[in-house]
């Protein structure tokens, strides 16, 4: 049976366009720019400096605190300087730039590509190494991985969600991924399951991707401990809160995490992730990036070095179309949009849709008509119309009690608001406003 | 690089369904309606149509560009829909200014004053028809009767609708069964074969508008659904404990304004609750409030004065109704 989850959601057209193409590899450009700031949480603290050497997969940057992730040069090279570069968001932001030279790995690092599936390592030496190997959330959270392996004293965790969802338009990395690395995925299961001391999990997947629904299927065997749960096609199914509604009927209290209902969730890309770093040493230096849009000649899936130009992507894509008007880091529904392509890929990008024309034409906007299309399609159960109003008005005592902070800004009400009225953009101001109002309310 | 890239927030794409387009699926639905008025009363209908529709997006341009001095948005398609619904709510033989008249009430008192689309409290079109009906009761209550096609206006044959004709049997001491032979039969309440307002005879057509717009979604089945079911059971329960002086629930819900006021008039988004739960509670109201203006108020009607009246509560509801809020319960197994 397919399941879902039953508050709101919407049905915008998939445009899945490269869920064909294989996974290209990208050879590594002639100069990478990596942050130092890829995850959430502090940023790492560079431990290169310039004219440094380093190889592939060599530490870069340390991790600063618990919440924060060690960063690893993607190529082989030198540290040409340590400086401030545009990130995704248009903020500077600290980076490490390398030239390129040859393509030599830390010697550690297994690059053969046959399935190791015997996991050796204890559940403490599994999040070590996660946490060395700079793994974090690839479905575009990047919350640290190590943090989220440990389950706190006191907390009961007995069910993993693997997310294979990908409800967002346009992307098929995780698509791509589960299809021609099923088996490392699998097993990737398996060590996190190992790592949470957790008996079952379970891989949700949308219905659109029936042949990755059937091959996980076959490769997580008869043992009972992975199954794998088709999902209705609706958007934001691959919200965590939603995903743990439609697998398990577990409602995630306001304002609370997953493990408050015993369930963690990591993204398909992160279960390989987790694959590479505990079975093959490989930290976390690149990722499947899907390149596409309707205008590009050569739209496909990527597997990228981390730090490598948004430009040297779109190349491969078949260049940037002449009438290109935005390029999107991530979905349609919740990506951001890029202000130049010399922006670097990061571990958090999953793809890069180029719109053209009027397909992401933002209307005047009119007078709300009270339709009410924006409280339906809400997943959450808000009103957008009246957390608008209330944000604009600056009234942010009410919208935190009209719950303004439970928005998981999946973008709904604005996609479906037939005035075309720019609820998210409000949301966001007002849900920032509050949860700072709160935060100084708790310090006082 | 050529290009210069915009930069905006998510999301960055968009359904592509305007207010125009929800309009313009509202006007498709008041079709089938529209070709039965006019096959029940002939050219009146189109007259009057045409009037109000006419005179109802004139002075929405005129108060918006020459009083307000702002931006035009007539192509909106939400004065038309206003027109259309005022010219269902009146009989079709009214004189063409007091039509007119009734088109200014409508979209100046009962819209613009309020600051236009999407802040009038009460539904504009039953604004400019309950003012006409208080200003003008001999004109708005003579109703012309079915008789074909024909191209005469003001000399059409006119009777009284069947709720007034119990009404006022009952008022004489006549008995339900003794009226039911003086009114048309309920195949013909269905099919619209009755005197009344020119927009709210025929159940079979309001019915089709109200399949076409729940297919495409424009409005949910909530508030149509829950004043269908109250009226029904109230009078229902009326009708079991004395059927000779009150008539069946179906004669009820096919005469007078019950299906043009459940599928068209109480469905208005701008005057009718946000959340589905406030919805089925207004739709109850507005039924009860029927019920009780037909068979113990003055009128033989009363689906506008319910509606107005369920009108002014919408706000109140919207403040104190919420959505159900993911994350209340914990279900954990």
């Amino acid at each position: 049976m397919l399941k879902t989850f039953p508050t709101g959601g919407v049905h915008p057209p998939e445009n899945k366009l490269t869920a064909g193409c294989k996974i290209e590899i990208l050879p590594p450009p002639k100069s990478v720019v990596i942050p130092v700031s890829q995850h959430l949480g502090a940023p790492a603290v560079p431990v290169v400096n310039k004219g440094d050497k380093v190889l592939a997969g060599q530490l870069i940057a340390k991790a600063a605190g618990f919440i924060s992730a060690n960063i690893h040069s993607s190529v082989s090279g030198k540290v040409l300087k340590i400086d401030s570069h545009t990130d995704t968001s248009g903020y500077k932001q600290t980076a490490i730039f390398i030239d390129v030279e040859g393509d030599e790995w830390v010697p550690e690092i297994v690059n053969g590509s046959d399935p190791v599936k015997e996991i050796k390592l204890s559940p403490e030496e599994i999040v070590q190494k996660c946490l060395d190997s700079g793994i974090v959330g690839l479905g575009g959270a990047t919350f640290p991985t190590h943090v989220k392996l440990k389950v706190p004293a006191g907390k009961k965790c007995d069910l993993l969600i693997i997310n294979g969802v990908e409800c967002e338009p346009f992307l098929t990395s995780d698509h791509r991924l589960m299809l021609e690395k099923g088996e490392e995925i699998i097993t990737g299961t398996r060590i996190i399951m190992k790592a949470l001391g957790v008996e079952k999990a379970v891989i949700g997947v949308e219905n659109n991707k029936q042949d990755a629904i059937s091959l996980l299927e076959r490769l997580a065997g008869k043992n009972g401990d992975i199954s794998v749960q088709a999902l209705k096609v609706k958007y934001p199914q691959g919200g965590e809160k939603q995903l743990i509604k439609a697998v398990t009927g577990r409602e995630v209290p306001s304002g609370k995490l997953p493990l408050d209902v015993g369930v963690i969730v990591q993204n398909a890309g992160t279960a390989y992730a987790v694959y590479e770093a505990v079975q093959k040493n490989k930290p976390l230096v690149e990722r499947v990036v899907t390149v596409t849009g309707k205008t590009l000649s050569r739209p496909g899936n990527y597997l990228v070095r981390i730090g490598t130009p948004v430009s040297a992507l779109i190349e491969a894509a078949g260049g940037l179309p002449d009438n290109a008007v935005k390029i999107i880091s991530g979905g349609p529904m919740m990506g951001k949009a890029i202000g130049n392509t010399q922006v670097p890929v990061v571990k958090g990008m999953s793809g890069l849709v180029v719109f053209s024309g009027g397909e992401t034409e933002r209307k005047q906007y009119g007078p709300c008509i009270r339709c009410s299309k924006c409280i339906s399609v809400c997943p959450m159960g808000l009103e957008p119309y009246l957390l608008m109003a209330l944000s604009q008005k600056v009234l942010y005592e009410k919208a935190g009690e009209n719950r303004i902070t439970d928005c998981i800004e999946c973008g709904s009400c604005s996609f479906i608001c037939p005035a075309y009225r720019p609820l998210l953009d409000y949301i966001r101001l007002g849900k920032s406003a509050v949860v700072k109002m709160k935060r100084e309310k708790s310090m006082k | 690089m050529s290009n210069y890239l915009k930069v905006s927030l998510s999301p960055h794409i968009h359904s592509k369904d305007d207010t125009g387009k929800l309009m313009k699926g509202v006007i498709i639905a008041l079709i089938p309606a529209l070709i039965a008025s006019v096959y029940y009363f002939g050219l009146g209908a189109i007259i009057v149509t045409l009037t109000s529709v006419a005179a109802c997006v004139v002075f929405e341009y005129a108060i918006q560009k020459y009083l307000l001095k702002g931006p035009v948005t007539i192509t909106d398609g939400s004065a038309v829909v206003t027109g259309l619904l005022l010219a269902f709510n009146v009989p079709s033989n009214l004189p063409v200014l007091i039509i007119i008249l009734g088109a200014l009430v409508s979209i100046g008192i009962g819209k613009m004053s309020f600051g236009g689309l999407g802040n009038n409290p009460f539904n504009p079109a039953l604004v400019g028809r309950v003012f006409l009906l208080i200003s003008f009761p001999v004109q708005m209550t003579t109703w012309p009767v079915p008789s074909g096609f024909k191209t005469g206006y003001a000399d059409a044959v006119t009777g009284a609708t069947p709720l007034g004709i119990i009404k006022e049997g009952l008022r004489n001491g006549e008995t339900i069964p003794q009226l039911m032979n003086q009114v048309p039969d309920h195949m013909q309440l269905f099919y619209g074969y009755m005197g009344g307002s020119m927009g709210e005879v025929a159940a079979a057509a309001l019915i089709l508008g109200l399949i076409y717009m729940l297919f495409r979604k424009i409005i949910t089945w909530h508030i149509p659904v829950s004043i269908i079911v109250t009226i029904a059971i109230f009078t229902g329960i009326l009708w079991l404990i004395n059927p000779s002086q009150y008539a069946d629930p179906l004669f009820h819900l096919l005469t007078g304004g019950v299906m043009l006021g459940a599928i068209f008039m109480a469905t208005d988004y701008v005057t009718s609750p946000m959340v589905p739960k406030a919805m089925l509670i207004y739709g109850a109201g507005i039924g009860i409030l029927t019920v009780v203006i037909r068979i113990f108020g003055a009128y033989p009607e009363g689906v506008s004065f319910a509606i107005l009246i369920m009108n002014a509560f919408v706000p109140l509801m919207n403040a104190y109704i919420k959505p159900g809020r993911f994350g209340k319960e914990v279900k954990n197994g």
